[in-house]
Formats: C-alpha cells, sequence, structure tokens
C-alpha cells in the first residue's frame, strides 16, 4: 500500500494541472496547470525506476559485494527524466515570453479577453 | 564519394544535416544576407536530394535500419543485450514516404521566403526555426523508438510556436502561438504518460520491440487512448481541431504550408502507433470505427465552418482539417478491415487513398496557403471582402491558386481526384453512406473556393499591384510541378510509391523482423 503512495499523488497531481488549465483564466495559472502536469508524468517516470536497495550504476564507484546486475538500477527512467524537465523548461520559457507579449498587445492577461482571432 | 557508404548511414545523415545547419546558421547569417540565404537553399536541396536519394532505395523493396552509435549501424541489438537498447532508427516505405513530404513542402517553403520575409526581423532566426521544423518532422517520421519520437515531437512544437509568433507586432499572432503551444505541449505530456505507462510493463522502448511484446491489457488501453487522442489533437482532427484556423491564419504563410506538412506528422505518428505498435492486438472494429467516425466529423464540420470565413486563410485551414478527414476515413477503413478477408481487395485499396490523399494534399495545400501569402504581400490583408480583380494584374498567382483549388476539389486532371476515388470506391464496399458525405464534402469545398477565387481574383482592377517577386513564383512552381506529375500518372505513382507505403503500415510482422529478426 504504502509504494503506491506516489502513483496516487500522480494521479491528483494530473488532475489538479488540468483543472488549472482548462478552468483557470489566467494564462499565467495556466502555465502553472501544465508545470504541475509536468511535474506529474516526471515523477512517475521516476518512479517507476526506483529499487528498493538499489545503487547507481556507476562501475567504478560501486560498493563492494554488490551483485552485477541484479543490485543496480537501471539508469533509463532517470535519463528520460532528465530529457522530459530539460524540454519543459523550454516549453515553459516560451509560454512565459509568449504571456508577456500577450500582455503588451492586450493589456489583459484574462483568456476571456485575449480572443481577437475570434470571428 | 563511396554511394554505398552514403546509403547507409543516409537515415542519420538527414536528421543531422539540417540541425548541424540549423545552429550554422547565426553564424552565416554574419557573414551576408546573400551567403545565408545560399546557404540556406543549399542545404534544403540537398536534404531532399538525401531523401530521394534513400527513398529510392527502399521503395526498392530494402527497409533500412539505422542503430545510434553502434558499431556497425546493423546490429539492433547489443551483444550483451537481449532486446535493442540503443535508439534505433526504421525507414520503411511508410517513413520515406512522409518524408518525402515534409523535405518538398519545406523546399518549396524556403525558396519562397526569400523573397516573401522582410529582411527587417532577423531572417537568420527565421532559417534557423525553419530547419528545426524540418528536423523534427523527419525525426518523427524516421526514427523506430518511442521516447524519441517525443522528443521529436517536441523539437517541433517549440519550433513551430516561435515561428506562429513570427509576426510579433501584431497580437493575434501571439494569441495564436500561445493556443497552438498549449495544445501541442499537453498533447506532448500525454505521449510521455502513455510512454511511461508502456515502459512500466515492457521495460522497452523500441517500437518495433514492443510491438512484439504488447499484450493489449488494461494499462495498453489506457496507453492508446492517450496516444491516439494527443496524436489526433496534433493532427488538427474534430473535436479538437480549435487551435488549427487560429495558428494556421496567423502564421506567415510559408510556414503555414510547413504547418500543414508538420501536423501530418502526427497524423504519421497516429497511424504508426495503430498500426505497427499496436496492430493485429487491437479491437480492430472499434479503433478504425472510431478513426472513421474522426474522419466524417472532420471532414463535415471543417467544410461547413469554411463556407462562411471571410478571412482566406481561415477559410484555407478549415479546408485543411476538412481534408485530414479524407485521411482519416480511408485509413480508418483500413485498420477496421485489417484482419478480415476483404482487406486484400478494398482495404488495402481505402489505405492507399488516404496515404495518397495526405501527399496530394501536403502539395495542394501548401500550394494554396502560398499563393493567400502572395495576396497578403501585395495587399497587405486577409480579409476576402477588401480583395478584388487580383486576375489582371497577379497572373501566375492566379493560375497556381486556379490549379490547387481545381485539385482540393477533386476535379480530374489533378492529383486530389484521384486519391479521392480510391477513397469513395473503397469506403462505398464498407457503407454507401460513407462515399456520400464524402462527395457531398467535395462539392462543398469546391463550392467554397470558388467563392474564394471570384472574390480574389475576378471583376474589375481595383488594386495598382505587380506580380509577386520570382523566388515566391518559383516556391509555388515547385509544388504545382508535383501536382501536375501526380495528376498525369496516378497509377504510376499508386503502384510504386503509395502502394509499398501502404504495404509496410499494414504488415506488423515485417516491421517488427526488420529490427528484432534480423
Amino acid at each position: 500500500m504504502i509504494y503506491s503512495i506516489p502513483f496516487y499523488t500522480v494521479i491528483i497531481l494530473i488532475l489538479v494541472g488540468m483543472y488549472a488549465m482548462i478552468f483557470r483564466r489566467n494564462l499565467i495559472k495556466m502555465a502553472i496547470g501544465l508545470t504541475i502536469v509536468e511535474s506529474a508524468v516526471n515523477l512517475f517516470l521516476v518512479t517507476l525506476g526506483y529499487r528498493e536497495g538499489g545503487v547507481a550504476p556507476i562501475y567504478t564507484n560501486l560498493p563492494s559485494g554488490i551483485k552485477i546486475p541484479e543490485e543496480m538500477v537501471l539508469p533509463v527512467p532517470q535519463a528520460l527524466t532528465l530529457t522530459s524537465i530539460v524540454i519543459g523548461v523550454a516549453i515553459l520559457a516560451l509560454m512565459l515570453s509568449l504571456s508577456i507579449m500577450i500582455y503588451r498587445h492586450y493589456g489583459t492577461l484574462d483568456s476571456k479577453k485575449v480572443r481577437r482571432l475570434k470571428e | 564519394m563511396n554511394t554505398d557508404w552514403l546509403l547507409q548511414h543516409s537515415p542519420a545523415l538527414i536528421i543531422a544535416l539540417p540541425l548541424l545547419a540549423a545552429f550554422l546558421m547565426p553564424v552565416v547569417d554574419r557573414i551576408s544576407r546573400k551567403a545565408r540565404n545560399v546557404f540556406a537553399i543549399i542545404v534544403l536541396i540537398v536534404e531532399e536530394i538525401l531523401v530521394l536519394f534513400l527513398a529510392y532505395d527502399v521503395f526498392g523493396g530494402n527497409p533500412h535500419i539505422y542503430t545510434m552509435g553502434a558499431a556497425n549501424p546493423l546490429t539492433t541489438v547489443p551483444a550483451q543485450a537481449a532486446v535493442p537498447i540503443r535508439i534505433v532508427l526504421e525507414v520503411d516505405a511508410m517513413g520515406i514516404f512522409m518524408a518525402m513530404i515534409s523535405a518538398t513542402v519545406c523546399l518549396a517553403a524556403g525558396i519562397y521566403s526569400l523573397a516573401f520575409i522582410g529582411e527587417e526581423k532577423g531572417k537568420g532566426k527565421y532559417y534557423t526555426l525553419l530547419l528545426l521544423i524540418l528536423v523534427g518532422m523527419l525525426g518523427m517520421e524516421l526514427t523506430g523508438d518511442m521516447f524519441n519520437l517525443f522528443v521529436f515531437l517536441e523539437v517541433l512544437t517549440i519550433a513551430c510556436t516561435a515561428l506562429i509568433a513570427y509576426r510579433s507586432n501584431t497580437g493575434d499572432a501571439v494569441e495564436g502561438a500561445f493556443k497552438f503551444l498549449i495544445i501541442s505541449s499537453i498533447a506532448a505530456l500525454f505521449v510521455l504518460f502513455a510512454i511511461a505507462l508502456l515502459y512500466a510493463q515492457y521495460d522497452l522502448l523500441n517500437m518495433a520491440a514492443l510491438a512484439s511484446a504488447i499484450q493489449y491489457s488494461n494499462l495498453d488501453k489506457i496507453a492508446l487512448v492517450l496516444l491516439v487522442a494527443a496524436f489526433a489533437m496534433k493532427c488538427g482532427s474534430v473535436p479538437m481541431h480549435f487551435w488549427t484556423p487560429d495558428a494556421y491564419s496567423v502564421a506567415p504563410a510559408s510556414i503555414t504550408a510547413i504547418l500543414v506538412a508538420a501536423s501530418q506528422a502526427s497524423l504519421y505518428a497516429l497511424f504508426r502507433v495503430c498500426f505497427s505498435l499496436y496492430g493485429v492486438t487491437l479491437n480492430l472494429s472499434t479503433i478504425g470505427g472510431a478513426l472513421i467516425i474522426f474522419g466524417l466529423l472532420s471532414m463535415f464540420v471543417g467544410v461547413t465552418m469554411a463556407l462562411p470565413q471571410k478571412d482566406i486563410k481561415r477559410l484555407m485551414a478549415y479546408h485543411a482539417i476538412s481534408q485530414t478527414g479524407y485521411m482519416l476515413l480511408g485509413v480508418g477503413v483500413g485498420l477496421y478491415l485489417l484482419t478480415k478477408p476483404e482487406f486484400s481487395t478494398y482495404g488495402i485499396k481505402a489505405m492507399e487513398g488516404g496515404i495518397f490523399h495526405i501527399i496530394n494534399h501536403a502539395m495542394y495545400k501548401g500550394l494554396l496557403f502560398l499563393t493567400s501569402g502572395a495576396i497578403f504581400y501585395r495587399l497587405k490583408t486577409r480579409n476576402l471582402n477588401e480583395m478584388g480583380g487580383l486576375g489582371h494584374s497577379m497572373k501566375w498567382t492566379a493560375i497556381f491558386f486556379i490549379i490547387g483549388a481545381l485539385a482540393i476539389a477533386g476535379i480530374p486532371p489533378f492529383n486530389g481526384f484521384a486519391s479521392k476515388l480510391l477513397i469513395y470506391e473503397a469506403a462505398y464496399k464498407v457503407s454507401p453512406i460513407l462515399s456520400i458525405i464524402a462527395m457531398l464534402v467535395s462539392i462543398l469545398t469546391l463550392a467554397s473556393f470558388v467563392k474564394v477565387f471570384h472574390s480574389a481574383f475576378m471583376g474589375p482592377k481595383i488594386h495598382d499591384v505587380e506580380e509577386v517577386p520570382r523566388s515566391m513564383l518559383a516556391g509555388m512552381a515547385v509544388l504545382t510541378f508535383v501536382i501536375i506529375l501526380f495528376g498525369l500518372f496516378p497509377g504510376w505513382v499508386v503502384g510504386n510509391i503509395v502502394h509499398p507505403a501502404a504495404q509496410a503500415l499494414a504488415e506488423q510482422a515485417a516491421y517488427i523482423q526488420a529490427v528484432i529478426g534480423g
């Protein structure tokens, strides 16, 4: 049961993030919602890679008496998470800079008022 | 140079060349404007030649495998492991077919941009981002690895967003880009979550290895729903189409033409997931039926929304949604029939129609967006009510527009007719109502483009304008050439290019065997 807590957290975080993106009208809050969803997915990836008592797979720095490769942790989920974090930062930076430009042109961050495109 | 060496390494080179060129572009930009323009066009032409070179070999019946970082690119499974661990590029007929579309559209748009994009606003960065879009598309189309697919999807998203907001001195461009970014990043997170769900069960990221292990358990079903929803959202299918008209209408016209190809890269990913990843384990009539319903809705809603539009690019964007419906319908019928005996007769025909329509649509819709850009270049407006009489002065643009409009409406000598006919015939055998709706949509499309042609080009001469610069005409001519070529020889194209692509998509076993069994 205790090991399922991270997975429940993931589900809750995704729901919170989606709620913020769908029902909040402030563009900055939408960006925050997106970041929360992204963190949830990252948490999910990291949780998948967890192994009780496992050690990092650095061959030059192993404690003695470790069975190779049974007691080592597969580094793929961590690699995926790192990539995903980097991409997430780029997306967030782009989104915030677009918000700044929208604020300059429209004078507001309310998504209901930013709709010059709607015919 | 040794052609065998080039052929073996071309899958990696196709992705690496524009990536390196993109980041060299700011350096070349500092030398002179002319050097930058020449560099950009040369890179795009070399890219096109490389893709066609590889395509010639792949359509000859050899799918290419390239393992990144391995001493021998053909050893997909390392000696110490039992499954593919490295990133594997898998180029089969379907992947290289899509790569041809991307490279051609980017070449045409690149030539067109020489005159279309003004010098004052960082054209060096414009070409950098254009090449990055090309990298994203080609990466998605050639990769055989789920996580790599996600990374290239994000590269594509970031580059597209920046270029949609290129005219950031107007508020609506930024607004369209923001919508695109929100939708794309949610879609990408869905994809990543689905990849994590699959990884959790099978410890695999390679698509072919996943396809051989997949069980269609409940978690797989959740992953499938996430993947289908995300890619359908990215390719602009109804009911997730709201970003399409906004983003397409505010982007510069050359970028809109590329965005069409970028949406199709997502469409390709959708088909790849359904056919090659899940394949026969799917509940085919449900998923195929869902694709058919997406297709019908997109076709009908797209065209009916297009009819009343006054903004020329918004109108064309709704038509892009409607045409995406044809592809979903054609390939959806194929998926619906995949394991049934009818597949070998008309199921494969439906898929050929849908896949042929992808390349046709990229060409004629790209051309139409470029002509709308030509009109915008001279008149500085997208509003149809302020146009008129342009046929007097912009003769070439008018001719290109007619060719594009007739092709999209499916009038016989042009390429749209060939693919639509294949879809009508095959869909009629499944249910006549599908064909009737498809034909009705085609007629409405014609009506809508007659309206555009009349209000933009016909009538007395109101505006005193000249023809657009030669490089813009050259960009449009590239796409027109392909349209006429495909319209004149549809039998050859279907037999030699489209049929192998459809076959590659349908045969999951061959896709798996190329990586694991080889």
